[in-house]
């Protein structure tokens, strides 16, 4: 005997094109204040990504993990969390520590190198950078089992890379969250490269790529996790993917795995040349179809957006940053403070280290 | 002779080796077609091809395991880690199958596979981008641990290492991967692991380092001398084997010793070394053992990283306390 005893699917949704045009029965129900605070949290996205690379450029930060062009995906999910949903990034979310209610100093004060920009408010509700890629997926995971024991009616929402669902972490994560029936939400920006290496396998016979599988969302089937592709360069789709993963997870339904399929139109970090391996056509596709553009063309259409409210928003956002270089500059880390967060209570050999 | 900086004395390795040895594959992350993000690998994709220089999917343990297997089946796998940081999740690897598996098998299973990975701070990096872990690995029974400190000893200790039966962690020296330009032969040729290399003679004190602590270590010897007292410099080469007698021999001269590296303290490589020191030179000393570290503490972030890496100053000021001692 021989039958089929299992079949799945992955659903994919956009609900914005590259033309702004919006998918209306998909459209999220969102009142005009929202979608313009959505647009306004992408325009400091990309105003302190431009901050950050120059600074870097000049030597006033260390090395940096562009974000630009990834702004539906970082921005899109994090909206959708509510205060208290717990957001674990890993380097390249900078504006999700913005939106959960970091100052903008702490970002250019870790960048700048220092711990002391990760000492972020406790109403923040977010992990600190992660760099250890895919680790942070058993936190999310583990953090969501913990809300679900206290009963505490709250979600996490975790990020990682496309490169990074191939650790070993991001399966146990995954498995863990799925066993659990944990409120736990997992965002794959799947900007299609690691560092040189590409999300997708040309050569099908021997490596050189991150993954077979055609679509990454789908690996949480096998860990029985629902899971979804949208665009990710489609802010309305990524936070409704988002909203109705953290709805569902709140009410004890489960964790779900979301693949955000974007691009990354950057070097990996300012330490990289992509020219060494990336092919400039595919770039400039993916170029054009950037999220600020067509999220702006909608907002248009709407008459929520204007050329006068355009540079009053950039005139914002430089000024927050602007304000906000100052202060991470102003910023001198301590020696003693090497020694001061190692343990709850500095041993008396740490001391003796510190003064010694 | 052609004058390399270390990364380029480690590309020489690996190109003489994989041109005189079939078996010989590079893998990792980014090694291929990138040429490593320290570029350490650069041009080998395109001499040897995809099935010998390996880009993989990203996953330490992923690269460890397989590469174990992959030398059990005889190859001889060099896999990079890209920092020392991401390690971590190849340890269990390491130390589970790797360093035992001659053992369990009763030699019927060997695993002649070089671990390679830039380590150590000073370039302003991020976290985890910093670390000096060989203390994990040299207290693992089974696997070597070799360091390099210069050009000419990358080339010859890789070549060793790829040469040896047993697995071989290899640590790169990042910070000074180009600070350094020596002569280099063009040819393969070997420096045995499990030898020491005395790289300054003097008669007062002995600094004992590896990796870029040697140079921090010449430095201050330079300042030294010109005060007057006079430096030997140990570069240990080889933490595991390592070359006890060479030590000895120059701390019953000298009398004095220091141990210099950026590990943590606690259990360092320098507290093997003086526990060995007073163990077998105790009537020659002088002076105690002193030792120059980084702290026991995470690897700061870099703005005070210069805090916290061992300086001249901080070896000097050792020195002179042996001396008054
Ligand atoms: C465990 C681990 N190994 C290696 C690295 C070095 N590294 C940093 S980012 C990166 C690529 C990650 O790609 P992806 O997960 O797709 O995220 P992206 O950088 O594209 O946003 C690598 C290899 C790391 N940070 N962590
Ligand atoms: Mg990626």
């Amino acid at each position: 005997m021989e039958r089929t005893i299992n079949k799945f699917s992955v659903k994919y949704i956009q609900i914005l094109d590259e033309k702004g045009n919006a998918d209306k029965r998909l459209e999220p129900k969102l009142k005009p204040e929202q979608l313009k605070a959505l647009y306004r949290w992408m325009v400091i996205e990309r105003a302190f990504d431009a901050t950050a690379l120059a600074l870097q450029r000049e030597g006033r930060i260390g090395t940096y993990a562009q974000s630009t062009g990834e702004e539906a995906t970082h921005v899109g999910s994090v909206f959708a969390t509510a205060e208290n949903d717990m957001v674990f990034p890993d380097y390249r979310e900078h504006i999700a520590f913005i939106m959960k209610g970091a100052p903008i100093k702490n970002l250019f004060i870790h960048w700048g190198g220092s711990e002391d920009g990760m000492a972020i408010p406790d109403n923040a509700h977010i992990f600190p950078v992660c760099i250890p890629v895919g680790t942070q997926t058993l936190h999310g995971a583990g953090f969501a089992i913990a809300n679900k024991l206290k009963k505490e009616k709250t979600a996490t929402l975790t990020f990682v890379g496309d490169a990074s669902t191939s650790t070993g972490d991001f399966h146990e994560g995954l498995n863990f969250a799925a066993v659990f029936n944990a409120p736990a939400v997992f965002i794959i920006r799947n900007n299609h490269w690691a560092i040189s290496v590409p999300r997708v396998c040309t050569d099908l016979d021997w490596g050189g790529c991150q993954s077979r599988a055609e679509t990454l969302a789908q690996k949480g089937i096998g860990y029985g996790m629902d899971c979804i592709q949208v665009d990710g360069n489609d802010v309305l789709a990524v936070y409704s993917a988002t909203k109705q993963a953290l709805e569902k997870a709140r009410k004890g339904d489960g964790p779900t795995l979301i693949e955000c399929v974007t691009y990354r139109i950057t070097p990996h970090t300012t330490a990289d040349d992509p020219t060494r391996y990336q092919d400039e056509k595919t770039l400039k596709a993916w170029m054009q179809k950037e999220p600020l553009k067509r999220f702006q063309l909608y907002l248009k259409r709407k008459k929520l957006w204007t050329e006068e409210w355009q540079r009053a928003l950039e005139a914002e956002a430089k000024k927050l940053i602007d304000q906000a270089v100052k202060e991470a500059e102003a910023h001198k880390p301590k020696r003693d403070d090497i020694f001061s967060f190692v343990y709850a209570e500095m041993t008396p050999e740490l001391e003796r280290q510190k003064n010694g | 002779m052609a004058k390399l900086t270390i990364v380029e004395a480690v590309k020489d390795a690996l190109d003489c080796e994989m041109a005189k040895d079939e078996r010989v594959i590079v893998l990792g992350e980014d090694v291929g077609v990138d040429g490593g993000v320290f570029r350490a690998t650069d041009g080998l994709y395109k001499k040897y091809g995809k099935r010998r220089v390996i880009d993989t999917p990203l996953a330490e343990s992923g690269i460890v395991g397989t590469s174990i297997a992959m030398a059990a089946a005889g190859l001889l796998p060099v896999a990079e880690i890209q920092f020392d940081g991401f390690t971590y999740p190849a340890l269990d690897q390491l130390f589970s199958h790797a360093a035992r598996l001659r053992n369990r098998s009763r030699g019927r299973y060997t695993v002649p596979l070089v671990v390679r990975f830039p380590f150590g701070g000073g370039i302003r990096a991020l976290e985890h981008h910093n670390e000096s872990p060989e203390t994990y690995f040299t207290h693992t029974p089974g696997l070597k641990v070799v360091i390099p400190s210069n050009p000419y000893d990358a080339k010859g200790l890789l070549i060793s290492a790829i040469r040896d039966p047993d697995p071989v962690i290899f640590m790169e020296p990042k910070r000074i991967y180009r600070a350094i330009r020596a002569e280099v032969p063009e040819k393969d040729y070997t420096v045995p692991l499990g030898k020491a290399a005395i790289t300054r003679e003097g008669t007062d004190v002995t600094l004992i380092s590896y990796g870029a602590m040697v140079r921090e270590c010449t430095k201050t010897a330079d300042t030294l001398a010109a005060k007057g007292t006079s430096c030997e410099i140990i570069d240990v080469r080889t933490i595991s084997p390592c070359d006890y007698e060479t030590i000895y021999a120059s701390i019953q001269k000298t009398g004095r010793a220091i141990i210099v590296h950026e590990a943590p303290l606690t259990l360092g490589f320098g507290a093997e070394l003086a526990a060995r020191i007073q163990e077998n030179c105790l009537l020659s000393l002088k002076a105690p053992v002193l030792r120059v570290t980084g702290y026991d503490t995470p690897f700061p972030y870099f703005k005070l990283e210069n805090e916290y890496l061992p300086s001249p100053e901080r070896i000097s000021s050792a020195v002179e306390k042996v001396m008054k001692f």
